[in-house]
């Protein structure tokens, strides 16, 4: 359980003014100049103590993300930060409160970060849709070159421009060099890799692109030490991270929380508990819409970090958490993710483009149990078709829903054909019978 | 992927931005490299739906085109590609519904019939032209659901009663808040705060931190200056300086018939003879007696940079001048070479 006094998002509900000054007197912009005094492997080692993985969903530990920049800038090769906020994931909706009510904070991390990968200039790549967000952030970095705390001879010691940009609801554009393609004014499809964007990123430059509260955490966790940050979680899973809960929970909410708490605590704390009591959960997507679904007697004592639930074959993703009660249709839950990714394939490679639609139109039938029984292998193995063979990770994500579903509720599936054969069979039979 | 179309009938002949909208479009072309322009599209595309009643049509699409000099094509793929620009009219409140599983879980779908009973199908535009709806994809307000946006904003945490009530007041012209539609600050817990309610985050006693923890014992070296950049390697020798006029090489004046076969040099057809002869040139001996400078003049004149170097007319031209022959003037005269005859064209 995760005291006040640790939590680094204090105005994650927007009960305070998120202005520079109101900021200011909640920590954020306190000792800036300092930090980026220290120079880059000093933050970059500092932020590899802290132990922080990457929150955007992959994990990947952060401080050593930034360490892959070139060490030295070479002239007319501006080094760039770009930060992506075009949260997409379903169930995800954690850097939106970041960004209209503590924007000062991500702010101050983009500055941070770019001092330790010797960048200059930052752009945040906002979803189009966040228009309330991107105002609230807008007004923030205004604030912030007025103050003079950041631009060109600014009082922290690192000239620094931060630019605001969006999108206009593309999925795909989550992805780091989809983003990347995006931001260069054209469809936003994935790049192959390598090159990597720390070599060619944006513009052909070198970039890092990361999350938006991994950034926001990176000054907090410089100012009050690495071992602060580390000291929650278990080892290789540290740090305090924004959960999103929605679903059949009774008080859906936006927390703040120690990493590895176990799933029952998460809810029972800040949601309220299961709608109709624990008895009644039946699965839980802990990572957002991508990440295949564990059933209730697995995740109800499972601690929410990185390893735990990869070995129960999901993942933390976003700290998404999707909770569904005995009431769902999971069939039908399933389905619907599998048309938002038919939606949302960019169309590039064909596995996905082609299996994502697929897989929908299966997953449509067996809803109903108008599938055979051998179809439930069938689109077991086309997932499995899709899953790595794509350019990006949109066709893994499309595929693991699915074999999470098949994996925890064939059963499910095949009583549901079953029974959508089983009438016509009785009537055939009643009217034979009859005659 | 979502298969978008054009209206072209709806989108008229013509579309110009609104003289208001130009400091936006000023603001958004400031955050990118002069030489990036393009980088602006979506945000251009954007202002331009604004100010076309909320949707983009193909002038509008060209009209940003041309100002970001973009080749209209790519703005289109642009422009079908983003589910946000929609390509066809809607009313003057767009209703989009967000049905992904979140939502749907906490029973978006009895909105979606809300919508469809009180405004009618999807994208159909209501008589008095003041409300349309669709469905959407995740809006990142999952924990907010079911929610839609509305225009610009978002109304979270809905029923079908209040979504109604909501629909009911936009028909009437009467002003509907953006946010949550429960009791509830954000997306805080309903019925109050599980966290973040201690004083001491608040009134600036976060920053008794006097230094920062971790500190090296020795100030850090300072960052060395960029270093210049490698000299590139290109495929392209740069562009050379047009040749000047007194280049062109000297024109004798000869009586008709003394002139040269030029035929007999290797790259000289009757198309280059003809043009070589205009220029004043008939003899072996004065393509011999080229300096380099005029060669640079000749096949700037001519268009075909560094033909006459790579096909060596000069010791072509000086052999047969004195008198010799080449394996190519021999098979001239045997008449082997069929564009080195009068009659053949090159």
């Amino acid at each position: 359980m995760l005291e006040d006094k640790d939590r680094i998002f204090t105005n994650l509900y927007g009960e305070h003014d998120p202005g520079l000054e109101a900021a200011k007197k909640r920590g954020a912009w306190h000792l800036t100049r300092e930090m980026l005094a220290q120079g880059p492997d000093w933050i970059c080692t500092q932020i590899k103590e802290s132990g922080l993985r990457g929150r955007g969903g992959a994990g990947f530990p952060t401080g050593l993300k930034w360490t892959f920049m070139p060490k030295q800038v070479t002239e007319g090769r501006p080094h760039y930060l770009v930060v992506n906020a075009d949260e997409s994931e379903p169930g995800t909706c954690k850097d939106r409160e970041i960004m209209r009510h503590d924007p000062h904070l991500l702010i101050e991390g983009c500055m941070v970060a770019s001092r330790a990968m010797r960048a200059h200039k930052c752009y945040v790549y906002l979803r189009g849709e966040y228009i309330a967000e991107r105002e609230a952030l807008e007004k923030a970095v205004k604030e912030a070159y007025e103050a003079k705390l950041i631009g060109e001879n600014n009082v922290n010691g690192w000239d620094f421009d931060i630019y605001v940009h969006h999108g206009a609801g593309a999925y795909i554009c989550g992805e780091e060099t989809a983003l990347l393609e995006s931001l260069e004014g054209k469809k936003g499809q994935p790049r192959l890799k390598p090159p990597f964007p720390a070599n060619a990123g944006l513009y052909g430059m070198p970039t890092t692109v990361n999350n938006v509260e991994s950034i926001a955490v990176a000054p907090t966790i410089l100012r009050r030490g690495a071992q602060w940050f580390a000291g929650f979680g278990r080892p290789n899973n540290t740090g305090t991270k924004l959960f999103c809960v929605s679903g059949h929970v009774n008080k859906p909410c936006n927390v703040e929380e120690e990493m590895s708490l176990t799933f029952r605590e998460l809810i029972d704390t800040h949601c309220g508990g299961i709608r109709g009591g624990w008895d009644n959960l039946k699965a839980v997507i802990p990572g957002g819409s991508s990440v295949p679904m564990v059933p209730a007697e697995q995740i109800i004592d499972a601690y929410m970090d990185f390893d735990t639930l990869r070995d129960l074959k999901s993942g933390l993703g976003t700290a998404a958490v999707i909770v569904m009660d005995k009431s769902t249709d999971v069939i039908a839950a399933i389905a619907r993710i599998g048309y938002f990714y038919k939606h949302e394939s960019c169309g590039q490679c064909t596995p996905c483009r082609e299996g994502t639609g697929w897989m929908w139109r299966v997953l449509e039938q067996m809803a109903k149990g108008e599938a055979e029984h051998g179809d439930i292998d069938k689109l077991l193995d086309v997932s499995k078709q899709v899953e790595g063979h794509t350019i990006c990770a949109l066709g893994d994500a499309a595929a693991w829903p699915v074999q999470g579903l098949i994996r925890h509720f064939r059963h499910e599936i095949e009583d549901r054909i079953t029974q959508y054969r089983t009438p016509r069979a009785l009537v055939q039979g009643h009217t034979v019978a009859a005659e | 992927m979502a298969l978008r179309r054009f209206d072209i009938e709806a989108g008229g002949d013509s579309f110009s931005f609104k003289p208001e909208t130009e400091p936006t479009i000023a603001f958004w072309l400031a955050k990118y490299p002069e030489d990036k322009k393009r980088s602006a599209v979506i945000p251009l595309l954007w202002l331009a739906q604004k100010d076309n009643a909320g949707w983009l049509s193909e002038p509008a699409m060209r009209e940003v085109a041309d100002r970001l000099e973009m080749p209209y094509i790519r703005v289109y793929e642009v422009a079908t590609f983003y589910t946000m620009f929609r390509l066809q009219p809607v009313g003057k409140f767009h209703v989009q519904l967000c049905g992904t599983t979140p939502c749907m879980l906490r029973r978006a779908n009895d909105l979606k019939e809300v919508c469809q009973s009180k405004i009618g199908n999807k994208m159909h535009v209501t008589d008095d032209g003041r409300l349309s709806w669709e469905e959407v994809e995740c809006l990142g307000a999952c924990v907010n659901a079911p929610m839609v946006q509305i225009n610009d904003y978002y109304y979270e945490d809905l029923t079908p009663e209040s979504l109604g009530e909501i629909l009911s007041k936009i028909e009437n012209g009467v002003e509907v808040q953006p946010g949550t539609y429960v009791d509830r600050l954000n997306s805080a817990p309903e019925g109050g705060l599980t966290s973040l309610t201690e004083a001491g985050l608040f009134d600036g006693s976060r920053n008794e931190i006097a230094v920062l923890p971790n500190l090296p014992d020795a100030a850090p070296e300072p960052e060395p200056a960029p270093v210049a950049a490698a000299p590139k390697t290109t495929l392209i020798e740069a562009a050379k300086p047009k040749p000047k006029a007194d280049d062109k090489p000297d024109v004798i004046e000869i009586a008709a018939g003394e002139e040269d076969d030029l035929k007999r040099i290797k790259g000289i057809g009757p198309v280059n003879e003809k043009a070589l002869n205009e220029l004043g040139v008939y003899k072996f001996r004065q393509i011999a007696a080229w300096t380099p400078a005029n060669v640079d003049w000749v096949e700037d004149f001519m268009s075909f940079p560094g033909r006459i170097e790579r096909e060596d007319w000069i010791a072509q031209a000086k052999q047969l001048a004195a008198g010799e022959e080449t394996e190519f003037s021999k098979r001239v005269d045997a008449g082997e070479v069929e564009s080195s005859k009068d009659e053949g064209d090159e």
